[in-house]
């Protein structure tokens, strides 16, 4: 999308500890890496496995200094849960894309009622000019039998925004499941699929 | 061939500064490494004792890791210790002794500072312990320099027998970036030469090594002049200049690709002439320093006029965003502050995990945090300080609840004359510190409740090993703690004793209250260990038969992240108050069937679950 415009691409992938975040990136900065870029990642993660919130930059281009992506930087910003894409969308720059999952995850504050959920996060987001997309990650993830393939689902949903082919990210994914655990390679190649699909039709809705 | 050892060779890979950290020390052929686990520096014995050739374990705590590497080094082998900045507190009696009989075989102490405090009590600038042991410090910017000086220190070390300091941030530690890794290079261990004018610190021993230290701070401070490690990035724009040193370099560069930059590799001692002349060719200088104002102060006392915490925070990260507009102020551009986007969300702390067996711990003592004060300690426990359980009065640092709780017992006023004294550590907290406070609660008869917690798990660092779990950090078998035995030994009454499943929380709750009613010291033990590690086993889980729910809410005190609630409403009371309802459901695939909620359940909705699809943890993929 902008490889040629400009010399770095910076991802930011935003949810909450267990869900995969760093995971996803991880995947995202191997491709990069298997691409010759230079690359660097880094987290915001501490104490966030416990269910604390979790960003993860990402950072790839020709030479990359700072691992920080600064407010208003962001090409690309994936949320795993609607509020964290919210908390975090002050990231994008003006002409970036928010990829999000829709299944909201509430933490105990809010279910205390010491606090409450935002009403229609995404519309918030729409409302101050952010580009999103979202869609239903975790039902599609469910429907194929495997919960934990939302991060494959959201990779395949960002592909079509990246610099290089959606095939390399592809290929590098399925890479990793024949190495470790070749009974998933087949089911998050078909997840993969699936999240671009959705993608596709998330972007013919109006927004 | 050891898969790690091979890796990289031929082609750049992508490491974690901690990992690259592991990767220069093992190739730098050290023998030894030890340490205690602590964010964010945790990773690099992980990483290590994956490597051949090298004894990587646990100590219980930073001391006596560094005194293991201390003793390898005297023996002639090249010895590594790594800890968080706090840790450094806990090892610096051994620290600031050593340094003046000094090394044998390179001896290297990697020290991770938390700047920007994601998960520490305090923000520490680790760069203090170079001027007060008189030690150089090596500080890498990212992977690459992380790898390099680690392997680089080692010959350093021996150069001028120094423990050497790499001191690394949380933004080195936990950002991955490109590595091109190399060979290791074999150093055989001399063995013990024994030489008590060196290695027995007696007075008189001390007072000849410390004219030796000062020959050696000047050998140190002439090197500083033409270490390579230190470099200029000559600019174009020399309105202004900086010197800076670790990540604070890249931010810099990012927000100033034109200016001259004297970047420290060797942050101590400093080139003072270097830096001298470099002042000279620059308009204005500012260092740049995460995160006390240190090098800026010496350039100062050199006679070099010096900008630094006039200009930048000398709190947290100096990230480009920070440094970009307060630069260009000092400049007198004009600075462009665009609208942030207001978000406004819901806070999301890090709380326990779904089935975590502190939850029962905190339910019960959030239910008599009127009657008690509250000693906390350093990890997961931490947390019953936070919704719902608010159980948790003071946290200072590792081991400290229990001289805290004896000194709340002794130092009592007219307020809390009647309250009971709880302390709450952890089973690898109390291994690491917490023992010798039990032995003084013990020997000044305190009237302190402790609680261990003992979960078989280094649990906040991510499930590590320790002497209380049964194993090693390379996986072997070890003996393992009996807490019980322990204080017992330490002269708690045997009756004082009381080992409790914590799944079984009204017994639980009926032996906190019993020990708290008994003036003298107790120890009550939990059993049950942390669900993030090998030998947690999920039960069947629960599930909310929705008809039951009546909405009392009772399950949500329990703080269980598993338990959610679907929707809120007022219910008309027999006398005609409004009380707010919530019905709740159990996240099924997350439950690991521990059943505390269902113990406050009073209609009975809490029912097991037929077997789901597995959820997180759950093994599906195996």
């Amino acid at each position: 999308m902008n490889g040629e415009t400009k010399a770095i691409t910076n991802i930011m992938v935003v949810g909450m500890g267990g869900q995969g975040v760093m995971t996803a990136s991880e995947i995202l900065a191997q491709a990069a890496l298997s691409l010759g870029y230079d690359v660097k990642k880094t987290e915001v993660a501490g104490m966030a496995q416990r269910g604390g919130v979790v960003t993860s930059h990402l950072r790839f281009g020709p030479k990359v200094l700072s691992s920080s992506i600064a407010q208003g930087e962001a090409d690309i910003l994936v949320g795993f849960e609607p509020a964290e894409a919210l908390r975090w969308c002050g990231y994008l720059r003006r002409e970036g894309v928010a990829m999000v999952n829709t299944l909201r995850q509430p933490p105990p504050v809010v279910n205390m009622g010491l606090y409450k959920y935002p009403d229609d996060p995404i519309g918030q987001m729409r409302a101050v000019g952010v580009k999103v997309f979202d869609f239903d990650a975790s039902t599609i993830a469910k429907d194929m039998g495997e919960p934990r393939l939302v991060n494959t689902i959201m990779l395949g949903a960002i592909a079509g925004f990246l610099p290089f082919p959606a095939e390399t990210l592809k290929e590098v994914i399925v890479e990793g499941f024949r190495a470790r655990k070749p009974a998933l390679a087949e089911l998050n190649a078909r997840a993969f699929e699936a999240g671009r699909a959705a993608a596709a039709t998330a972007a013919t809705v109006p927004a | 061939m050891n898969r790690l050892a091979e890796a990289g060779k031929n082609r750049p890979q992508l490491l974690s500064g901690n990992d690259a950290v592991a990767r220069g020390v093992w190739e730098a052929d050290a023998r030894v490494a030890a340490a205690y686990p602590g964010t964010p520096s945790t990773e690099i014995l992980e990483s290590l004792a994956r490597y051949p050739g090298i004894r990587a374990n646990w100590a219980v705590n930073e001391k006596v890791s560094l005194e293991i590497a201390i003793g390898a080094s005297v023996a002639g082998s090249r010895a590594f210790s790594a800890m968080k900045h706090v840790g450094v507190n806990v090892a610096s009696d051994a620290l600031m002794s050593q340094t003046l009989a000094g090394v044998e075989g390179g001896l290297v102490i990697a020290v991770a500072d938390d700047v920007g405090l994601s998960s520490s009590q305090n923000e520490q600038d680790s760069r203090y312990w170079g001027r007060f042991a008189h030690l150089p410090i090596l500080e890498p910017c990212d992977s690459q320099e992380a790898y390099e000086m680690a392997k680089a220190a080692f010959d350093l070390s021996e150069q001028f027998q120094v423990p050497v300091l790499l001191r690394v941030t949380t933004r080195v530690s936990h950002v991955k970036s490109v590595v091109t890794v190399g060979e290791r290079v074999e150093h055989a261990a001399k063995g013990f030469e024994k030489n008590p004018a060196r290695w027995v610190l007696v007075p008189s021993v001390a007072k000849r090594r410390l004219g030796d230290q000062a020959v050696r701070d000047r050998q140190l401070a002439a090197y500083a002049e033409t270490c390579d490690f230190n470099r200029i990035d000559e600019g174009t724009d020399r309105r202004v200049g900086f010197v800076t040193s670790g990540p604070a370099y890249l931010h810099l560069r990012e927000a100033f690709p034109d200016a001259p930059v004297f970047k420290l590799g060797l942050g101590y001692p400093l080139p003072i002439e270097r830096i001298r002349a470099f002042a000279a060719s620059v308009e204005a200088l500012i260092v740049a320093e995460e995160t006390e104002p240190l090098i800026e102060k010496e350039l100062r006392a050199a006679g070099i006029a010096a900008h630094g915490k006039d200009i930048l925070p000398a709190t947290d990260e100096l990230t480009p965003n920070v440094v970009g507009p307060a630069v260009r102020r000092f400049l007198g551009e004009a600075v462009e502050t665009a609208e942030p986007i207001k978000a406004d969300v819901f806070p999301r702390p890090p709380t326990m995990c779904v089935g975590c067996p502190h939850l029962a711990v905190y339910y019960c003592l959030s239910r008599l945090k009127k009657q008690i004060n509250i000693a906390g300690d350093i990890g997961c426990y931490t947390l019953g300080a936070g919704h719902p359980w608010n159980a948790l009065d003071t946290c200072t640092c590792m081991g400290g609840s229990m001289g805290m709780a004896l000194g709340m017992d002794l130092g009592r006023g007219e307020t809390d004359k009647d309250k009971g004294i709880v302390a709450v550590i952890g089973d690898s907290t109390f291994l690491h510190m917490g023992m010798p406070g039990l032995l003084n609660i013990v020997y000044e008869g305190g009237n302190v409740t402790v609680l261990i917690l003992d979960n078989r798990a280094t649990g906040m660092t991510g499930g590590q090993e320790h002497p209380g779990t049964g194993h090693n950090l390379r996986g072997d078998a070890a003996p393992r703690v009996d807490f019980g035995k322990l204080v017992e030994a330490f002269g708690v009454r045997p009756e004082r004793i009381r080992r409790v499943d914590p799944a079984e929380m009204p017994i639980l709750f009926k032996t906190l209250k019993e020990e708290i009613a008994t003036p003298e010291p107790s120890v009550i033990i939990t059993n049950r260990p942390c669900t993030l590690i090998d030998c947690f086993c999920k039960d069947t889980p629960f599930r909310v038969v929705e008809e039951d729910c009546t909405g009392c809410s009772n399950c949500l005190n329990v703080g269980c992240p598993a338990i959610q609630v679907v929707r809120t409403g007022v219910k008309k009371m027999a006398k005609g108050q409004d009380v707010e309802r919530k019905w709740v459901k159990i996240d099924t695939a997350a439950c690991t069937g521990c059943g505390l909620c269902q113990s406050t359940c009073g209609p009975g909705a809490i029912v097991r679950a037929e077997r789901v699809v597995a959820g997180p943890g759950a093994g599906a993929a195996r």
